[in-house]
């Protein structure tokens, strides 16, 4: 219950000085901002935007996204995760209404019970419903269900401008499609109404299967993608131009007589010094992983949570690759090109700096729907490389060539450091995207990719 | 849970419901299936926590908007109380203030509004819970005061006195309480990442409202102790604060 005036009397005697550190999830770039608003009430938004200066605010949820486009350097940030509340679920319409700061671990934990499961997840249940409506995020089942953002019905929106906007298809439906995949600049997202899918239990059909080349990759996917609802590669990355890897595909199991216990996994406590992730023990790693998973193949009934989430067994993983960080890699390149995947996993391979998570996934022709939105028809590859300085951004600028000539994009959430001509070739029309923007907010890759202010 | 039958408490007041702390709480209690009466001052907040509360398993929630800096409002909100909840069995107090110390320092109004938010009010609305409970011989009281009110530090000490001075009226209220079987725990948490404490520096290093609300809950449904630190580490941290001569400490800058 702290009184209005001396709220107020603390925002005029702030400093100017960019001192709060907040990280993205790889850890680079290394940024600082003025203040961090963290509303626990939406009623406090608007005067947060009201009190703010042109382009100085970022809306930012759990902070998953790995480059910059969660951070707003020198800027202002919006902390989300405080606005958590779950205001209703429809049992017999599988409608969740919940405040952008929810996670989709909280809407599995409330949904799960009554028969009900997220439409679209990323490899990650620690974001938020903002965070992934701001990214229209895409899941093992995009061939079948598009993005996050398409089970989005209804949104409310703060906007500086004009107060709290609601957004459905039917009424500034724009508005809807700006704000999926729209990074957080075009307002803050009060509330969102999301369609959940029915499904028997916490258990998934999951079958892994080897493979040795890109072309019986793309066997597998494309048989797969009839019979199976989930579907997605893990890729040793020091292979090359014929990747082996190991093929995951899972449906929703009808029944299980086991009794399912959710885990909780070890955390990593700090980052440990670089030498220990070196390209021998990376290799090592990839070599073992797909030995152990070529013995292992075959079908299992598993939990849900170690099929869509086996990284979130290791609290703060991000924090292995040490205190320089990391940079993801996800880029989109069309089917009929393959010769550029080819090439570029041979340059991959050629570097050695390749590490742990190498992921491959064909999209599904699905049009996405944000104006933003970065999932479109092709294969879909995800790599981490270890921060190590200009060798690593030059590798990832030669990547960069071979994805633009093949006509292939860049996932803006794993970004943080395209060039503005990738940006454009990667999404053109985000000029027509501009005029939706909250006149309030900007963020350091908005900046970036687009000289704006 | 003890063999000499303790009653499980299934219907509990939160007073300042919409506090950092409380909301923790609550989402806990609702899942344990606990009935809850909300007391805060905004009935917009109440309401969306309400809707939050049932989604995630609490049997019922009712809501009630009040100042309770205001004793002028507390004989309603305790008329309310007594005739749609009148079976509570726990209070839960988790509302107060923290202005920036600066401002009580250069203005005696912000220094009495502090004191009035975390001392006095707080006594009087105690004082009428306190007395229920008395005569049914049954229940519980737990209070949110704070480690600041162990000992008045120069940066923090009208919080710090309100506070102090709250946990000082419950250890008397415990003693008169005690022989009617009505326990009262007072609840000092160490610094916790909140809206209250969001002006203050390293607010990121604090402890979280969910690790807090933990050991409240527990305290609720256990028998001892009757004073809760939280996180745990302050009762040994207080310990020691509290050992250090004045002509010393009043030289520290903390």
């Amino acid at each position: 219950m702290s009184g209005q005036s001396a709220t107020a009397l603390r925002r005029q005697t702030r400093p100017q000085i960019a001192t709060t550190r907040v990280l993205s999830w790889g850890r680079y770039p290394k940024t600082a901002h003025t203040h961090v608003h963290r509303p626990a009430w939406n009623d406090q938004v608007p005067e947060i935007l009201a009190s703010a200066a042109a382009d100085s605010l970022l809306s930012r949820g759990l902070g998953r996204s790995y480059g910059d486009s969660c951070l707003n350097g020198g800027r202002e940030l919006i902390d989300c995760r405080r606005l958590n509340r779950i205001l209703g679920f429809d049992d017999a319409s599988g409608i969740v209404r919940c405040e952008s700061g929810v996670t989709l671990s909280d809407i599995i934990d409330i949904s799960l019970p009554r028969g009900w499961f997220l439409p679209v997840t990323p490899g990650t249940c620690f974001v938020t419903v903002g965070g992934a409506i701001a990214n229209d995020v895409h899941g093992k089942n995009h061939h079948r269900a598009g993005t996050f953002g398409s089970h989005i019905r209804q949104i409310g929106l703060h906007r500086s401008n004009d107060g709290l906007v609601a957004c459905s298809s039917l009424e500034n439906a724009d508005m809807l499609r700006a704000t999926i995949g729209g990074l957080g600049l075009t307002g803050v997202i009060a509330w969102a109404d999301l369609q959940l899918k029915r499904v028997a239990g916490p258990w998934i059909d999951a079958d892994s299967i080897p493979f040795q080349s890109l072309g019986s990759f793309l066997d597998l996917s494309r048989d797969s993608d009839g019979h199976f609802e989930y579907t997605v590669a893990w890729l040793d990355c020091f292979s090359g131009r014929n990747p082996r890897g190991v093929f995951f595909r899972g449906n929703h199991a009808e029944s299980c007589g086991k009794e399912f216990r959710p885990k909780r996994g070890p955390q990593v406590p700090f980052p440990p010094p670089a030498w220990m992730l070196n390209r021998h023990s990376v290799r090592a790693f990839n070599n073992a992983y797909y030995k152990l998973h070529a013995r292992r193949k075959g079908v299992a009934v598993v939990p849900y949570d170690s099929f869509f989430y086996p990284l979130d067994s290791v609290r703060q993983w991000n924090l292995l690759y040490g205190k320089q960080g990391f940079l993801q890699y996800q880029c989109v390149i069309p089917e009929t090109n393959l010769e550029a995947i080819e090439e570029l996993l041979d340059r991959v391979a050629r570097s050695g700096m390749g590490s742990f998570l190498g992921v491959l996934k064909q999209f599904g022709s699905a049009p996405s729907a944000g104006m933003l939105s970065f999932p479109r028809p092709g294969l879909t590859i995800a790599l981490d490389f270890s921060m190590r300085g200009e060798r690593t951004l030059q590798l990832m600028q030669s990547l960069d060539e071979v994805v633009q000539q093949s006509g292939g994009a860049l996932y803006p959430a794993k970004d943080a450091r395209m060039s503005p001509a990738l940006f454009e070739a990667s999404f053109p029309r985000w000029r027509s995207f501009v005029p939706y923007i909250d006149p309030k907010m900007s963020s350091s890759f908005w900046r970036r990719v687009t000289g704006a202010r | 849970m003890m063999a000499n039958g303790v009653e499980k408490m299934k219907k509990i007041v939160i007073l300042g419901a919409t506090s950092g702390i409380a909301v923790e709480v609550e989402r806990l209690l609702a899942r344990q299936g606990y009935e809850l009466l909300l007391v805060g001052r905004s009935p917009q907040r109440l309401q969306e926590l309400r809707a939050d509360l049932l989604t995630r398993g609490a049997a019922t929630v009712a809501v009630y908007g009040a100042d309770l800096a205001s004793v002028q409002q507390h004989a309603d909100l305790f008329d309310f109380v007594q005739h749609t909840f009148s079976d509570y069995d726990t209070v839960l107090s988790a509302y107060g203030s923290m202005h920036e110390q600066k401002d009580s320092e250069t203005s005696v109004d912000v220094l009495l509004e502090e004191l009035q938010v975390n001392f006095v009010s707080a006594t009087a609305i105690l004082t009428l819970f306190a007395a229920d409970l008395e005569q049914r011989r049954t229940g519980c009281l737990a209070v949110i005061t704070s480690v600041a009110g162990d000992r008045g530090r120069r940066s923090n000490y009208v919080y710090g006195s309100a506070k102090g001075a709250l946990s000082l009226f419950l250890q008397g209220l415990r003693a008169r309480l005690h022989t009617a079987g009505v326990r009262v725990i007072t609840i000092k948490p160490g610094p916790v990442q909140t809206s209250m404490t969001d002006h203050l520096p390293n607010s990121a290093r604090f402890a979280r409202p969910e690790q807090v609300a933990r050991d409240i809950v527990r305290a609720l449904e256990r028998r001892s102790p009757d004073v809760l630190y939280t996180p745990k580490i302050w009762r040994y941290i207080m310990t020691g604060v509290r050992q250090i001569p004045e002509t010393i400490f009043k030289r520290l800058s903390f």
